[in-house]
């Protein structure tokens, strides 16, 4: 196509980091040395313009090499790849981990979320503003790290680019790390609280095989639900799924089989299959926890939702966040291959199938089905409308199966038990076994496994009560999109249908405890910020009602209310059920979520309001 | 002989009802087709007919029997036996805050309609505080994503900042852009495939621009004022029309529109010559022409001023030596 | 094209094609709303080869662009056919149903081999041939031309070459295969259908082979019509230069300027005795008049039809007064007429083009009534009814054929009639930018912020090997004149290919460097094509200048 580049020309890092992602250019056309053949023949149609799936991480190793992404670079990506700058530059604005405008190439982002907060992490924040300054540095939505709060993520570009996700940070660990002494970044991630416990399904290979071998995953019962999903063939492997009435575990608890199946049945022969590792609900990190101990379980499982739909192609959408997660994943894929279960004839099955890993740049959103399309498509990581939905019309425009980490975890249970079995643990859609992230002003922080319909009660003792034997003031269910439940709730039993029931959700297996130091409001505040943060944009509701939401919040916060708090608390339903309704997708429909319960379950804003 | 050419095969037609009655349009349409079919109002702002509707502002949303949230009747398709309520106390409620939104945050002062839309919902958009100072010029331009710019608590955040005028064909008022995607959608696939706009940035913080927010001279841009066509509210707007309403002489009262064709190539493309006082003042395409959907070139859209202009031909006249 | 002159296309049928040529076409600056489109192809899926001798804009969206070299188009067409003939695509049936004359041609290609054509051309042979055989195998497929294939000595053998390609593929008078010449003035083809044109009356029709015709011309008209042809534009000139032609009547032309070898063309202009100008600008050639008659803007002072590159009549409408004393066209005619003893009044536009139609079939059913209700209509169009033709030439599927076979001609390669040597190294090709057009007198009206004024394009290899920089003034010469201009380095041109358009006459008469050799029989200059040489300012000019 004709592209219209800007005068900037890349220097030679940003030509080489560019060139070690895509090859050298092939001639004068596409950025590299001009041949006599270039004054004859060039392409520039379909071909050309189908490179546009390698934006993202083009612009990644850009901002890996150099630590932003410059006007030369970008030209350089954009003549490379034939792709409009100003497209591009959409692009890379877009995502928080990627710079237009030069960084230092050392940086920390400080988590200040959730929570983070509950742990200090503001007061490191303003601690690190008087000893460091505002260089080096920058305010983080949730890591991911939630366990290890509060947790920082260090980013450093150049030939050698380090990316390093480290908990327990303090103002004076940040600040050495700030000078390069990376020796506090590297403490080992702590052990699972459950850690090789017989009753385990899910996590039981986490801390017990060593995650960077494939023999070892063998040796514990790898790739034995890949020989039986052969024994079943496809629709014998679908139908397990659907006896196992196995729930996606994202947040929406859509059924596992029915989505398989409405892929199968597509005309369409190019099918996808993708994993959401895109974890990034505040108060998340079972699916870290999942990938960094266990990542051939991953592999082997998307092999099977591949061979289960017919998909010859996955994709891995991780967070630009999790760089360990990312390293033994590429690895495990990488090893997958070499030994036959992955690539042009999946061994056992006979069938093609191959996981390329994608890798996100900072944006909650991306984590929305549609929005991960558009974001490995090249574009801006924005929802799509739906319908059509994913299973007709998803990645590249083809039928695509988008599944949690967990869900697709999951999946080998469901063929190690039978689908039948499977779902003799629990009842109805809340069958087998789930996760939960136990976080907050809890006793031991950490990922859990329970069989679904444990009482949050039990779970919270499981995890050693309210950290300092406090008492508990509110309990965050489902994350930042989720809600508030007070204490005298936490009998409810831990299943889809009961949360439901009483208004709440497990979403994606939040449970942050708030004790009574909490100041909840200023919770709220960060929560509002959140959405008001990862909105996209694209839809007014979401795009004007989080900013109009957490302009309130602080307004109240700072004791500045409009019209007294009853009209603010007025003012944030009404912005509330606009948002809920006429968003374009969950985060706009869910970012009232918390403010609404905790109005309404815990009584914030009431005494208030009544004086 | 007149034969071969295909012929689209006859659309079933859909049975719905829209606020209790009855309608029937071809398979494939859309909601807000029916409402139309059926003389319900339903406001638009992102809609147009001519290009993939990205149904982002949400004003034209209906509630539909069996869905959870409003879906925006200018994308969704009809389907047999749907129900649908176009004036439910839930649609009334998101419309009316749709515009309270839009209009704490931007200049809808050039916007058809929307003045009524306002009154009709009952929207107060001033219920948000007073608007905090506006931008300075290129500040939005810069914000990162995901690290929001906090306004002083007690006043609210608006998209305010001042006109961009780098050219001498169109300027762009952003402190009047809804977002609603259409320049870009004209600029890039839709349309003209110059892809010389995008949006940058996220959330609030997002905008359009060009590559880095450089000046339209020194982007991609060819000129051809598709963006000024498709844009709803004035925030992309011809230069005779931004001169002629700062000085008082903008008059659409006193405007006769002809349709007539192009002088340049063989094309053939029909434009709308805007004349007030016998000077042309604007030139559009009808939307419903077959040849440009409403799209033209730099020529068509611009090049008209030779015959209001008197005295001797010079070709460089126009050239920008800049 | 076999007995009409228009494309066989329509735009909506481009949308729909699989293929798509634009052969000597950049479409994206000079038709972009044309290329809007083939845009709407590509996005759908269609494949598109561009073949022109610069990667122009329009090139640049191309699956394959094919870089040949200037006048080496027959070269191309001969070797995609030879290459389609020996695969085995060639439309064997359709050949034989209908067309005459494709044992000749077959013979005639038969030595552009790949080898061959890719000398001649220097387009890689495997390009080419994907481009034959995607050309062949594609269900429906379009080839677009403007200019860079007419503006040649042989233009009318180039188009020759093209029409081949549809005749052996049978991709011509099907719903989305054809051809079609993009006009490059709003009513280029709207004169041809008017009969401003040497030998054909309003509707294509020959009064001196149809006596059908002429007496139908003349029982309407109440005259006698000589039976021979008129002259076109060269042979005008020829005929001044040979003192045939003593005065002349110049509407809506700019000859001044406008002519190859303007030196020539102006020389010759200021020897008539009697120039009359209509126009409604003083243009260098009114300059030159005995007698200016300012006439009013045909499209938007004056109500009337222009006939677009698809064949479609469409309205213009009267949107401003004119200024000053300026007249319509019509009335100035009428009044000259009155003043030569005919008394016609003053019929309206309306009148006048009802009266067209009962006297050319092609336009008989398109009543005002119906070109502002249906915004338009395609010629033919026989009776109020007929909705008008998407495209032309179904005949030539008809089961028994319509009308005459098509013929295939046999036309020989020719390289340009000046060829780039020691002394003139360089070739020169012309043509336009988006914001302007031709010579600039309309275009020149407003401000682009796009336009940078008149300069010689150069690739980067040919400025950095000649020691020039960007924006350095030079010297162009060629062996009838020189200009001076500044370079542009433009890497969409290969080395020993320069560029200039001619919108900045005032400026840059580039015309004074282009060459007089002109296609006998369209009377087309070879625009595309002339040896130039680029000297610093200040040097010594050893060529020597006419």
């Amino acid at each position: 196509m004709d592209l219209h580049l800007l005068a900037a020309e890349p220097i030679a890092e940003e030509r080489d980091a560019i060139d070690r992602f895509l090859g050298s250019a092939a001639g004068g056309w596409t950025g590299g040395e001009r041949t006599s053949t270039d004054h004859h023949t060039a392409s520039g149609g379909h071909e050309a313009r189908d490179q546009r799936y390698l934006l993202l991480p083009a612009l990644r190793a850009l901002q890996a090499r150099i630590g932003w992404i410059s006007e030369g670079g970008l030209n350089y990506i954009c003549e490379r790849l034939t792709i409009p700058p100003a497209d591009a530059y959409g692009v890379a604005t877009f995502y928080a981990l990627l710079s237009t405008t030069p960084r230092p190439p050392r940086v920390v982002h400080v988590c200040d979320d959730i929570a983070c907060r509950t742990r200090g992490a503001d007061r490191l924040c303003d601690e690190l503003e008087k000893s460091a300054g505002q260089d080096g540095w920058l305010r983080s939505p949730c890591l991911g790290l939630c366990d290890q709060a509060p947790a920082a993520f260090l980013t450093e570009a150049g030939p050698e680019p380090v990316e390093l996700l480290f908990g327990g940070a303090t103002a004076a660990s940040i600040t050495s790390v700030l000078k390069g002494d990376y020796a506090p970044a590297k403490q080992p991630h702590p052990v699972l609280p459950q850690k090789g416990s017989q009753e385990l399904r899910l996590l039981r290979r986490i801390g017990v095989v060593d995650p960077s071998s494939f023999d070892d995953y063998r040796a514990h019962d790898g790739y034995e639900a890949l020989a039986k999903a052969a024994l079943l063939g496809p629709d014998g492997v679908r139908k397990e799924i659907t006896d196992a009435r196995l729930a996606g575990r994202g947040g929406a608890a859509f059924p596992t089989g029915r989505k398989w199946d409405a892929v199968s049945l597509q005309p369409e022969r190019e099918r996808y299959v993708i994993a959401n590792a895109d974890e990034s609900e505040p108060g998340t990190f079972k699916d870290r926890v999942l990938m960094e101990g266990d990542p051939f379980a991953l592999v082997e499982a998307m092999t099977i939702a591949g061979y289960a739909t017919g998909a010859e192609r996955g994709f891995i959408y991780l967070r630009g966040e999790y760089p360990l997660a990312r390293e033994r994943l590429q690895h495990a894929i990488d090893e997958a291959r070499r030994n036959g279960v992955l690539g042009e004839s999946v061994h056992g099955l006979g069938v093609r199938f191959d996981i390329e890993l994608r890798v996100g740049a900072g944006a909650y959103i991306c984590g929305e089905e549609t929005a991960i399309f558009n974001s490995i498509e090249g574009y801006r990581g924005e929802p799509r409308n739906k319908p059509p939905f994913p299973v007709e019309a998803g990645l590249f425009g083809k039928p695509t199966v988008v599944n949690n980490v967990e869900t697709l975890i999951n999946v080998l249970e469901v063929l190690h038990l039978g689908g039948a079995r499977y779902a003799e643990t629990g009842s109805g859609i809340s069958t087998g076994p789930r996760l939960f992230c136990l976080s907050g002003s809890v006793q031991r922080p950490g990922v859990y496994e329970v069989a679904h319909g444990t009482s949050l009660r039990d779970l919270i003792a499981l995890a050693g009560g309210v950290a300092g034997g406090r008492e508990l003031r509110a309990v965050l269910l489902g994350g930042a999109a989720g809600g508030f439940i007070r204490p005298d709730e936490i009998d409810m039993p831990l299943t889809f249908e009961a949360t439901r029931a009483a208004g709440s959700t497990l979403g994606s297996g939040v449970v942050m405890l708030f004790d009574d130091q909490v100041n909840l409001v200023d919770i709220l505040r960060r929560i509002a910020a959140f959405f008001r943060d990862e909105s996209c944009g694209q839809c007014v509701p979401c795009r004007v009602g989080t900013v109009r939401q957490e302009e309130a919040l602080h307004r109240i916060l700072a004791g500045k209310p409009i019209g007294g708090v009853a009209t603010e608390r007025a003012l944030l339903e009404e912005i509330g059920l606009a948002m809920k309704d006429a968003s374009i997708c969950g985060l706009g429909q869910t970012a009232y979520g918390a403010v609404e319960t905790a109005m309404k379950r815990l009584g914030l804003f009431e005494e208030a309001s009544a004086s | 002989m007149t034969a071969l050419i295909p012929i689209e095969p006859l659309r079933k037609s859909v049975e719905i009802s829209v606020d209790s009655r009855p309608v029937s349009v071809p398979e494939g349409s859309t909601i807000l087709d029916a409402c139309r079919r059926a003389d319900i109002e339903v406001p638009t702002l992102c809609y147009l007919d001519t290009l993939h509707p990205v149904n982002v502002c949400r004003v034209c949303v209906v509630e539909v029997e069996g869905s959870r949230v409003l879906v925006p009747s200018c994308s969704r398709k009809v389907e047999p036996g749907m129900v649908v309520k176009t004036d439910s106390e839930r649609v009334r409620h998101s419309r009316k805050m749709v515009l309270e939104f839009l209009a704490s945050s931007v200049d809808l002062s050039t916007t058809p309609e929307v003045a009524e839309w306002l009154a009709d919902y009952a929207a107060d958009p001033e219920r948000y505080g007073p608007p905090a100072p506006p931008s300075a010029a290129g500040e939005r331009d810069s914000h990162g994503p995901g690290h929001h710019h906090a306004v002083e608590p007690g006043f609210r955040a608006t998209v305010a900042q001042p006109v961009k005028l780098d050219n001498d064909l169109y300027i762009r008022d952003y402190g009047k852009c809804i977002l609603c995607y259409k320049c870009v959608e004209a600029c890039g696939k839709d349309a003209q495939n110059t892809f010389a706009l995008t949006v940058a940035g996220r959330g609030f913080d997002a905008r359009i621009s060009t590559e880095f927010a450089v000046l339209l001279p020194d982007s991609a841009c060819v000129y051809c004022g598709n963006c000024i066509g498709e844009c709803p509210t004035g925030a992309w707007m011809f230069k005779t029309e931004f001169d002629r309403r700062a000085a008082g002489t903008w008059d659409e009262s006193a405007q006769e529109v002809t349709t007539t064709i192009c002088p340049y190539c063989g094309v053939g493309c029909s434009l709308e010559l805007h004349v007030q006082d016998n000077e042309i003042v604007k030139v559009t395409s009808p939307l419903d022409h077959s040849i440009t959907s409403g799209h033209l070139c730099i020529k068509g859209r611009f090049g008209w001023k030779f015959v209001q202009n008197r005295g001797p031909v010079r070709q460089s006249e126009g050239v920008d030596r800049g | 094209m076999f007995g009409a002159g228009g494309g066989t296309t329509s735009y909506r049928e481009v949308e729909e094609t699989d293929v798509i040529f634009l052969w000597g076409a950049n479409a994206r600056e000079n038709h972009p709303i044309f290329f809007h489109h083939v845009l709407k192809a590509l996005h759908r899926g269609a494949k598109l080869f561009a073949v022109d001798p610069r990667r122009t804009v329009s090139a640049q969206w191309a699956d394959d662009w094919l870089g040949l070299h200037v006048g080496t188009d027959i070269a191309l067409a001969h070797a995609m056919a030879r290459v389609i003939i020996h695969a085995g695509l060639a439309n064997e049936d359709f050949i034989r149903r209908a067309t005459s004359g494709y044992e000749e041609y077959r013979q005639e290609v038969e030595q552009f081999t790949l080898d061959v054509a890719e000398r001649i051309t220097g387009v890689p042979a495997e390009v080419i041939e994907r481009a034959a055989l995607t050309y062949a195998r594609a269900g429906r497929a379009v080839i677009c031309w403007t200019l860079g294939i007419t503006e040649h000595h042989n233009g009318t053998d180039n188009v020759f070459a093209l029409i081949n390609l549809s005749l052996l593929t049978g991709h011509i008078g099907r719903y989305g295969s054809g051809l079609s010449p993009l006009r490059g003035q709003n009513n280029v083809q709207g004169g041809g259908d008017m009969g401003a044109i040497p030998n054909r009356l309003v509707g294509f029709q020959d009064w001196t082979t149809d006596p059908s015709v002429r007496q139908r011309f003349e029982t309407a008209w109440n005259t006698t019509l000589k039976p021979e042809y008129g002259k076109n534009l060269s042979e005008m000139f020829e005929a001044m230069d040979h003192g045939e032609i003593h005065a002349v009547y110049a509407i809506g032309e700019n000859p001044a300027r406008s002519e190859a070898d303007q030196g020539r063309a102006e020389r010759l202009i200021r020897g008539l005795d009697h120039l009359v100008v209509q126009d409604i600008f003083l243009t260098q050639t009114a300059e030159l008049a005995t007698v200016v008659l300012p006439a009013s803007a045909s499209w938007c002072e004056a109500e009337g039809t222009v006939t677009n590159s698809e064949r479609r009549v469409q309205r213009v409408r009267k949107a401003l007064e004119p200024p000053f004393d300026a007249r319509d066209d019509m009335w100035i005619i009428a009044e000259i007429a009155q003043r030569l003893g005919y008394h016609w009044g003053h019929p309206t536009a309306e009148e006048t083009w009802n009266e067209l139609r009962t006297l050319a079939p092609i336009f008989a059913g398109m009543s005002y009534r119906r070109l502002d209700n249906e915004g338009g209509l395609h010629w033919p169009c026989h009776d109020e009814n007929h909705p008008g033709e998407l495209f032309l030439h179904s005949r030539l599927w008809a089961e028994p054929r319509g009308g005459p076979p098509a013929p295939f001609h046999a036309v020989k390669h020719e390289m340009p009639v000046e060829m780039p040597d020691d002394e003139y190294p360089f070739q020169l090709t012309t043509g336009r930018r988006l914001d302007s057009y031709n010579t600039g007198v309309q275009s020149g009206g407003y401000t682009s912020p796009l336009r940078r004024g008149e300069s010689v394009d150069m690739s980067p290899e040919d400025v950095a090997r000649l020691g020039f920089t960007d924006g350095e003034r030079v010297r162009i010469s060629s062996r009838r004149g020189s200009v001076e201009a500044p370079i542009r380095i433009d890497r969409n041109l290969r080395p020993g290919l320069v560029f200039m358009t001619f919108h900045f006459q005032d400026d840059v008469r580039t015309n004074l460097l282009t060459i007089d050799a002109t296609d006998p029989k369209s009377g087309t200059a070879e625009f595309k094509a002339c040896a130039v040489r680029i000297d610093p300012l200040g040097a010594a000019v050893t060529a020597s200048i006419a």
